[in-house]
C-alpha cells in the first residue's frame, strides 16, 4: 500500500516535471519560431537544406533559418531529487584489480580527504583458508535499502531517483547512527576540523558544501563518504576512481541505459552481468546496492603483486 | 498528636552538616572540570574522544543507556508496587522517585553530549523523520520526564503543605516557598480526589511509557544489521538490564539516605528484605535474557556471531565482561538468597555492585559490538581497532554522574525523603486497626 502510494506520487512528480519541462520547450520554441517568422520578411536566400524532424518526418527549411544550436547539457534538477530518468550503477571486475592504489589516491586527491579512513579501499581478502585470496574495493555502495537513510533523524543523509545515496553536510547533527547502521563500513567521521586549508593548500572558504561534491569542502562534526561524483557525471564524465584506475577495473553507467563503461570500453550492463556472473556485496541483508562486482576468476595479474601497495594501517596518504 | 509532631520533626528536610557540605562541592567542583572538558570538546571536536569511525559510539553512549536504565527505577516501584498495592514501599517510592528524575534528565543531557553538532539540536524537530529511532526517543525522553517529574510532584503536595506549617516559624522564607509548591493544599476531601485521581492515571501512565523507554533504547541498536546488537532478544533483555540497574541504585542510596538522615526507624530490615527480594527477582529474569543473549547463538555458532562471542568470552573484552556477568549479577543473586544477604549493610555493597556492574555492562553491549564489522578493519591506524575512553570522555561522563548524585542530593536536602502525610495516615490506620481487634 505504501509503496504503491509512493510509486503513484512519483509517477505524479515525473508526470508533472515532465509536462512543464514540455510546455517550457514549447513555449520557448513558438516564441523562436514567432521571432523567425518575423525575421522571414526581411530576408531570405533561397537555398533550402533538408532536415529530419525529431519524430521521423523530412522538412526543407531555408538554410537561413538554420542556426547551430548547443548540445543539450543536463538539465536542471533537485539536489534531493537526482538526475531525472537515470539510475546510476557502478561494476567492479575483481579479475583485474591488482591494488594498484590508482583509484584511491584519485579519490583523496578530487576530495580533498584529510582523514585517517579514505573513502575507497581496496580490502585483501580471503573468505576461507583454502580459497584463494583477492582485492576487493569497496565504496559507497548507493544501496536502493540504504540502512543508513532510514535510521538518519533529520534526513541529512537521502536516497535519489537517479540511485545515489548523498548526505547534506548542512543538515548532520552528527549523532553516527548511520555510520552503526550501514553494514559496509563505507562511511567517514569529521571527528576535528578537516583542516583541509593547512594540510592540502586550499582555500575553501568559497565553497559551500553541497551533497552533490562530497569533501568540497569537509564540515567538522559531519559524516562523508564516496558519493558517485555527481559532479562528474553532470559534466558527462566518469567518476575519478574510474579514469584513474589503470586496470579499467570500474564500469560506471546508467542502469536504463544498460550500459557501462570503464573508460576504454562499454558494454551491456545485462550481458556484462550474466557473463561474468556479477554479484553484490551482502545480497542476504536486503540492501540492494547499486554496486555489482564480477568475480575475481581468470585473473589477469597475481595477487601477490599488489601486497606491495598493501599498507594494513593507512589508506590517506599524508603530504610531509 | 504528640506521635505526629515526632514524625514530621523526623522526616522533615534539615540543613546539612559538615560532611553534606563537603559532598556536595565535590560533586560541583566534578561537574564543572567535566564542564570544562565538554567545552573544549565543543571547540576542538570530537577528536578529543578516542571514538573513531570503527569504534563511533562509546561512553557516552554506554553511559546514556545507563541511565535511561536507571530511570527505570520510577516505573517499577512507583507504579507496580502502587497499582499491586504493596504497602513495604511507602518509605521507599520517594526515593526510587527522586532518582528517576535525576537519571532520565542526565539521559537527556548525555546523548546531547555524543551529538557533534549541538548546535544543530533543532534539526531533530525541524527535519524530523518518523521512521528513525532517534526521532522515538526524542519524543518517549521528554514524555517521561514529564510523567516522572509530575510524579514526584503529586505525591509530594500534602507533604510540602505540612513543611510550610513546620517551618512558618523557623524559616518563613523556605515555608513561603513550600507554601506556594503545596499549591494552597489543605487536604479537604475534594482536594484528595483529585490528587489520588491524578496519581492513579500517572502511575498508570508511567508503566507503558517506561516499558516504551527501554524499548526504543534496545531498538537504537537492534535495528542495525550489526552482530550483537541485531536481536529479537534486545528489547525485554533491556527492560530487564533496567530493572536490575534501577533497583540496584535504589537500594545503595536507600541505604545512604537512611544513614544521612537516622531514618532507621522509618526504613527498616523489613524494607531491605523486601527489596532485596524485588533486586534478586529482577537479576534472575535478567540473568534469563542474558543466557538467551550470549549461549544461544552458540548453538548455531554463526562466524560473525562465533568471533564477536570469542571477544566477550577470551578475547579483548573477557575480563569485563566476566566480572559483569559473574560479579554484577551472579554472585549478588547467590547473596540475596540468604537472608543475612538481605540485612542493610550487605544489601548496600550488593546494590553498588550491582550499579557498577550494570555501568560496565552497557560498555559491554556498545563497543564490542562496534569493532567487529562484517567487513575487516583495514586501512586505518592500528589504535582504531581498539577503544577505550580518553581523558575527556571519562572527565565529561563522571561530571554526568556527578549532575545525576547532585540533583539528588538536592532533592534529598529539600524534600521529605520519607512520605510524611502517608506515613501518619499509615499509622493511624494501624492504630485504628489495633483498636478494632481490642
Amino acid at each position: 500500500m505504501e509503496d504503491k502510494n509512493k510509486n503513484s506520487r512519483r509517477k505524479f512528480l515525473d508526470k508533472g516535471l515532465k509536462i512543464g519541462l514540455a510546455t517550457a520547450i514549447g513555449s520557448i520554441g513558438i516564441s523562436k519560431l514567432t521571432s523567425k517568422l518575423n525575421a522571414k520578411t526581411n530576408s531570405s536566400s533561397n537555398e533550402k537544406m533538408e532536415l529530419m524532424t525529431t519524430d521521423g518526418t523530412l522538412i526543407q527549411v531555408d538554410s537561413s533559418e538554420v542556426m547551430e544550436m548547443e548540445h543539450p547539457k543536463n538539465p536542471e534538477y533537485n539536489v534531493r531529487e537526482g538526475m531525472p530518468n537515470r539510475k546510476m550503477v557502478m561494476v567492479v571486475d575483481l579479475a583485474k584489480c591488482k591494488n594498484a592504489l590508482k583509484c584511491q589516491s584519485a579519490c583523496n586527491k578530487h576530495h580533498y580527504i584529510t582523514g585517517d579512513n579514505a573513502w575507497l579501499k581496496v580490502y585483501k581478502m580471503q573468505e576461507a583458508e583454502d580459497t584463494a585470496p583477492y582485492w576487493l574495493p569497496m565504496m559507497c555502495q548507493h544501496c536502493d535499502h540504504p540502512a543508513c537513510v532510514t535510521v538518519c533523524p533529520v534526513d541529512a543523509t537521502f536516497k535519489r531517483k537517479d540511485g545515489l545515496v548523498l548526505i547534506d553536510n548542512e543538515r548532520c547533527i552528527g549523532c553516527r547512527f548511520c555510520m552503526a547502521a550501514c553494514p559496509y563500513s563505507t562511511r567517514v567521521f569529521n571527528w576535528g576540523e578537516p583542516g583541509q586549508e593547512v594540510t592540502l593548500n586550499m582555500d575553501m572558504t568559497d565553497h559551500t558544501p553541497s551533497p552533490e561534491h562530497a569533501g568540497m569542502p569537509s564540515v567538522k562534526g559531519t559524516v562523508d563518504k564516496c558519493d558517485f561524483c555527481p559532479h562528474q557525471i553532470q559534466n558527462n564524465e566518469l567518476p575519478h576512481c574510474v579514469t584513474a584506475c589503470p586496470n579499467g577495473v570500474f564500469y560506471f553507467g546508467d542502469k536504463y541505459e544498460d550500459t557501462v563503461t570503464n573508460g576504454d570500453e562499454t558494454l551491456r550492463l545485462g550481458k556484462l552481468l550474466e557473463d561474468k556472473s556479477g554479484y553484490r556485496l551482502m545480497e542476504g541483508l536486503g540492501t540492494a546496492p547499486s554496486v555489482y562486482y564480477l568475480p575475481p576468476v581468470d585473473r589477469l595479474v597475481d595477487f601477490e603483486d599488489g601486497l606491495e601497495d598493501f599498507k594494513e594501517f593507512e589508506s590517506v596518504e599524508k603530504p610531509e | 498528636m504528640n506521635t505526629h509532631k515526632k514524625i514530621i520533626s523526623d522526616l522533615a528536610p534539615k540543613k546539612f552538616g559538615k560532611r553534606d557540605t563537603i559532598w556536595t562541592i565535590s560533586l560541583i567542583v566534578i561537574i564543572i572540570i567535566g564542564l570544562i572538558a565538554y567545552i573544549d570538546q565543543l571547540i576542538k571536536g570530537q577528536e578529543v574522544t578516542n571514538m573513531r569511525d570503527y569504534a563511533l559510539w562509546g561512553i557516552y553512549i554506554s553511559n546514556f543507556v545507563f541511565f535511561v536504565a536507571t530511570s527505570f527505577v520510577g516505573s517499577v516501584t512507583v507504579a507496580i508496587l502502587r497499582l499491586t498495592n504493596n504497602s513495604w514501599r511507602t518509605p521507599l517510592v520517594r526515593i526510587a522517585e527522586i532518582i528517576s528524575v535525576a537519571a532520565i534528565i542526565m539521559a537527556g543531557i548525555t546523548i546531547m553530549i555524543d551529538m557533534a553538532r549541538p548546535d544543530r539540536l533543532l534539526n531533530l524537530f525541524i527535519h524530523a523523520r518518523l521512521q528513525s529511532p532517534i526521532t522515538w526517543d526524542v519524543v518517549i525522553i521528554p514524555s517521561y520526564i514529564v510523567i516522572s517529574l509530575l510524579l514526584l510532584y503529586f505525591p509530594l503536595i500534602p507533604d510540602l503543605a505540612i513543611l510550610k506549617e513546620y517551618f512558618k516559624k523557623k524559616k518563613p522564607t523556605m515555608s513561603k516557598w513550600y507554601g506556594k509548591l503545596s499549591l494552597n493544599w489543605t487536604g479537604s476531601k475534594a482536594q484528595k480526589a483529585i490528587q489520588t485521581k491524578s496519581i492513579q492515571i500517572l502511575a498508570i501512565m508511567i508503566i507503558p511509557v517506561g516499558i516504551l523507554l527501554q524499548t526504543i533504547d534496545a531498538w537504537l541498536f537492534s535495528t542495525t544489521y550489526r552482530i550483537g546488537w541485531d536481536s529479537t532478544n534486545f528489547a525485554p533483555y533491556f527492560i530487564s538490564g533496567a530493572f536490575v540497574a534501577g533497583v540496584g541504585a535504589l537500594v545503595t542510596l536507600i541505604y545512604v539516605v537512611r544513614k544521612a538522615k537516622k531514618l532507621e526507624h522509618y526504613i527498616t530490615d523489613f524494607h531491605f528484605d523486601k527489596l532485596g527480594k524485588l533486586l534478586v527477582l529482577a537479576c534472575l529474569i535478567y540473568l534469563y535474557f542474558n543466557i538467551n543473549e550470549y549461549v544461544i547463538p552458540l548453538f548455531t555458532a554463526k562466524k560473525g556471531e562465533l568471533t564477536h562471542l570469542e571477544t566477550l568470552f577470551t578475547g579483548s573484552y573477557s575480563v569485563i565482561f566476566w566480572l559483569v556477568t559473574i560479579v554484577g549479577l551472579i554472585l549478588p543473586i547467590i547473596a540475596l538468597l540468604f537472608k543475612k544477604g538481605r540485612k542493610p549493610l550487605p544489601m548496600f555493597f550488593i546494590g553498588l555492585i550491582v550499579v557498577i556492574g550494570s555501568w560496565w555492562k552497557r560498555f559491554v553491549i556498545v563497543t564490542p559490538t562496534l569493532l567487529h564489522p562484517f567487513l575487516p578493519i583495514q586501512g586505518v591506524p592500528e589504535s582504531w581497532h581498539h577503544y577505550f575512553p580518553s581523558l575527556h570522555e571519562w572527565l565529561i561522563t563522571i561530571a554526568t554522574l556527578a549532575m545525576a548524585l547532585l540533583i539528588i542530593t538536592i532533592c534529598v536536602r529539600y524534600l521529605p525523603v520519607v512520605p510524611i502525610q502517608r506515613t501518619i495516615d499509615e499509622l493511624e490506620l494501624n492504630n485504628l486497626d489495633k483498636n478494632t481487634e481490642l
